[in-house]
């Protein structure tokens, strides 16, 4: 399942919730991004996201569905917010459940660096002196997401 | 036709979307985009370097140069910094 929202989310409860009397599953994985203090070694304040309503919800379905194909998943939801976001706030989820550990390790991996280089969001972090910097892509996601091609 | 720009290029251009009448010699996207140049300044500069655009045609990114006709959305914005 996809989510794009501007609330917050909590992942313990949706891990909860994605696993709660489905015996089938044997291994879950989750992965939460976080706004952190620090990029490319400047103090940051907070951070806002902006995405393109629409394309964004279809590139994040077809990276499941490429996912649901690859590996043997019981459950997947990845869920991505947009908006103003404070210090420690949770950004994106993607939670991976099935029978046996290997497929919800790598899928969750996966789905990370994929939608990192395909889903139409952008970050825009502010300082404390209220300066703002649209963030650049970085070589080394898309070194990532080329690794599973 | 609805055109919608993200991120530094929306700020840039101060817009985030319109809607235009496509003009009759417009039949490509490399037309297109050398249309938009043609506007301003300010689009000629937001346009001149293509490495740092993304393009998507009615919500599927593009990499080639495409025919128009039919086509309702397009879409420019810079790499995405998502995840």
């Amino acid at each position: 399942m996809v989510i794009v929202q501007e609330a917050t989310f909590d992942t313990g409860t949706e891990i909860k919730h994605l696993t709660d009397r489905n015996t089938q599953i044997g291994a879950v994985v989750s992965f939460t991004g976080l706004v952190r203090d620090f990029n490319d070694g400047s103090a940051i304040q907070s951070l806002t996201l902006e995405h393109y309503p629409g394309m964004t919800e279809k590139e994040l379905e077809k990276i499941e569905t490429q996912a649901l194909e690859r590996w043997d998943l019981t459950e997947s939801l990845i869920i991505h917010r947009y908006g103003k976001m404070d210090l420690g706030d949770p950004i994106v989820l993607v939670i991976t459940a099935s029978a046996h550990r290997k497929d919800a390790f790598e899928a969750a991996a996966f789905l990370m660096d994929w939608l990192k280089t395909k889903a139409p969001f952008w970050k825009l972090e502010e300082n404390a002196s209220g300066n703002q910097n649209w963030v650049s892509e970085r070589s080394s996601d898309i070194d990532a997401a080329e690794e599973w091609e | 036709m609805k055109i919608l720009y993200f991120a530094w290029l929306r700020a840039q251009l101060g817009m985030a979307e319109e809607t235009i009448s496509l003009p009759e010699d417009v039949n490509n996207l490399h037309d297109l985009i050398d249309w938009l140049r043609a506007r301003s300044d300010v689009f000629y500069a937001a346009f001149s370097d293509m490495d740092v655009i993304r393009i998507a045609v009615d919500q599927e990114y593009v990499t080639e140069n495409v025919p128009l006709k039919g086509v309702r959305e397009i879409a420019f914005f810079p790499p995405v910094t998502g995840g």
